[in-house]
């Protein structure tokens, strides 16, 4: 299948990541070939296989419900680009023309 | 001093007990060989200072008759695991300058043992490459040179600063991570022997992620048995990776006893793909003559589904990458951009932050995991990723472990294979199916190509039975009599 502009500029959206024009236009057919490539699996008899989504068999164990990490505020936010009085900060999301 | 970098681990800790020299002496014979090997941009950040700190306090241990596993063995760690305080960046961009407050679960056990920083390895970016050129500080060269061309090669990826730091002798050995391959062709590109053990037996916490269902971490040393060293220490249960086994760590470096008699060994003939290059199959078939050798059993074995086992990892891989990735969001580390809208922020700052590849495959998985596409693509891929584990499972009814080549050709100049990502992805066409299945695998350099560049052998074994996958190798490795690079090799 081509991934045609609109659907790349859908894709980068849902992704969030802003492309440049002349990116999307790049991008098209790169994204085109990688998924006509991929799409060679309808060859396969997939008829009552179930998917596979962890090779291990390992049982998930539940832990003891109790506090073993925390308290530690100052090294969250050690690495954020912006923090106020023990919280990050991001551009203003109340009454934004986006969503 | 600069023949302290050619010991191997084994020999260097032998040294060390018997006071030949000290682990101060043998970091900073390191420390200077990385000075004088720059120009190979293994190393994203060099940690020296560090490095010297933890070899004092090396020997110090050592005089008081306390040391580990591995003490005051100089390494180098991928820069794709969290190390506490040092910069910590997966080769992107949008992890400069990030300092993580806690160390992950294989770095600490390293250390525990007594192991060194030398500094944080070169990747491909997010790990997402098989040339190391996607990284966002360069790309890495590997110290082998072709005999007939003076070109930069590339050492293969993603962990080709890794690789290429242990071949060229600035790390005694290294920390890797394989998702698709990400350790085995590096290994094989550069000379050196790399092990990705099971799905499971190394933890993934504080390992930043690709694809959380593939990524295991693995080692690289010059030599079979230090790869055995380093895999005993790094590995083991770990609460806080869920996907870790609650399994005994074996004993690697015992498991080495060198008797493969009887031994069944299959070769799987969907292997022989198109265009193999004659030089792969004839050391292919040189492996099996060893192996014979040393008496083993030879089976033919079919592992059917082996041609879809690219296109369902380019699914699976990017599907998982996409909603890992979704974390970096300018929000709680990394780099920001400056926007006022939220979302607006969050657009540009991963526009900015973001190389090419790591942006492609962020959409490949963005589009299969979609409304509309998702049983299409991401279920579909799923149904033949049991297909493909099926095969191996048959396949072991026949046989103990499976020899097949590494990679279809020697390391290849940078830039080559850039024009086409499927090109690119091809490269991984003997590594992926094991990965898909969360079976151990490891390369080892059995000989070289026409323009006298290393080629690997992989040996693939069952679930939790990497003390055979290491035994098989270390065969090769004593009978092939591979001769690591060495400056003359230039």
């Amino acid at each position: 299948m081509s991934l045609d502009q609109e659907t790349v500029k859908k894709v980068a959206r849902l992704a969030r990541i802003r492309l440049e024009d002349e990116e999307i236009v790049k991008l098209g057919p790169q994204l085109s070939n990688i998924i006509t490539f991929v799409e060679q699996l309808a060859e396969v008899d997939t008829d009552n296989v179930e998917p596979l989504a962890s090779v291990v068999d390992i049982n998930l164990e539940l832990r003891d419900d109790v506090i073993n990490d925390g308290g530690c505020v100052d090294k969250v936010l050690t690495n954020a680009p912006e923090t106020t009085q023990g919280y990050f900060v991001v551009p203003k999301v109340v009454g934004g023309e986006n969503e | 001093m600069s023949n302290l970098t050619h010991l191997t681990i084994k020999d260097a800790l032998k040294g060390l007990k018997s006071k030949d020299f000290t682990s101060a002496e043998l970091t900073q014979a390191h420390i200077d060989a990385m000075g004088a090997a720059k120009d190979l941009n293994a190393y994203i950040t060099e940690t020296p200072d560090l490095a010297l700190e933890q070899a004092k306090a090396s020997d110090e241990r050592r005089a008081k008759g306390e040391a580990g596993a591995l003490d005051g063995i100089p390494l180098a760690i991928k820069d794709l695991f969290c190390t506490k305080n040092v910069q910590t960046t997966a080769a992107s961009n949008i992890l400069e300058g990030f300092k993580p407050q806690y160390e992950s679960t294989v770095s600490s056990k390293l250390f525990d043992a007594g192991a060194v920083m030398l500094g944080k390895a070169n990747l491909d970016e997010f790990a997402m490459g098989s040339s190391n050129t996607t990284s966002f500080y360069g790309n890495v060269i590997n110290p082998w040179k072709s005999q007939n061309s003076n070109k930069d090669l590339t050492p293969g990826g993603s962990s080709g600063g890794s690789a290429a730091s242990v071949a060229a002798y600035i790390a005694m050995g290294a920390t890797g991570t394989d998702t698709g391959g990400s350790i085995r062709q590096p290994a094989a590109f550069c000379g050196i022997s790399g092990i990705k053990p099971t799905y499971g037996r190394c933890s993934r916490w504080g390992v930043v992620a690709f694809a959380s269902s593939l990524d295991q971490a693995g080692t690289f040393a010059r030599t079979v048995e230090d790869n055995a060293l380093l895999l005993r220490t790094m590995s083991g249960h770990d609460p806080k990776d869920s996907t870790s086994a609650k399994k005994d760590v074996p004993d690697f470096v015992a498991a080495l006893n060198g008797d493969i008699k009887g031994l069944k060994v299959g070769i799987p003939k969907e292997y022989r793909v198109d265009g193999m290059p004659e030089e792969i199959s004839k050391l292919w078939g040189q492996g099996i003559e060893w192996l014979k050798s040393a008496g083993a059993e030879i089976v033919d074995i079919s592992l059917p589904h082996t041609h879809y086992a690219l296109p369902t990892y380019y699914i699976i891989a990017p599907a998982e990458a996409s909603s890992n990735l979704a974390r970096y969001d300018g929000v709680r580390y990394g780099q920001r951009a400056d926007e006022k809208d939220l979302i607006d922020m969050y657009e540009l700052t991963r526009a900015q932050g973001f190389g090419d590849e790591v942006k492609r495959r962020i959409m490949i998985g963005t589009y299969v995991l979609s409304a509309g596409y998702y049983d299409a693509y991401y279920i579909k891929a799923q149904k033949v990723r049991r297909l493909i584990s099926e095969d191996f499972k048959k396949a072991y009814e026949k046989c103990d472990v499976l020899l097949t080549p590494t990679a279809p050709s020697a390391a290849f100049a940078i830039g080559e294979n850039e024009d086409d990502p499927i090109k690119m992805y091809l490269n991984d066409v003997f590594t992926v199916p094991a990965s898909l299945a969360g079976l151990p695998g490891m390369s080892v350099p059995a000989g070289t190509d026409k323009d006298g560049l290393p080629l690997g052998l992989q040996i693939i074994g069952r679930p939790w039975d990497e003390e055979t996958v290491l035994k098989v190798a270390q065969k090769i490795e004593n009978l092939a009599q591979f001769k690591l690079w060495s400056p003359q090799s230039k």
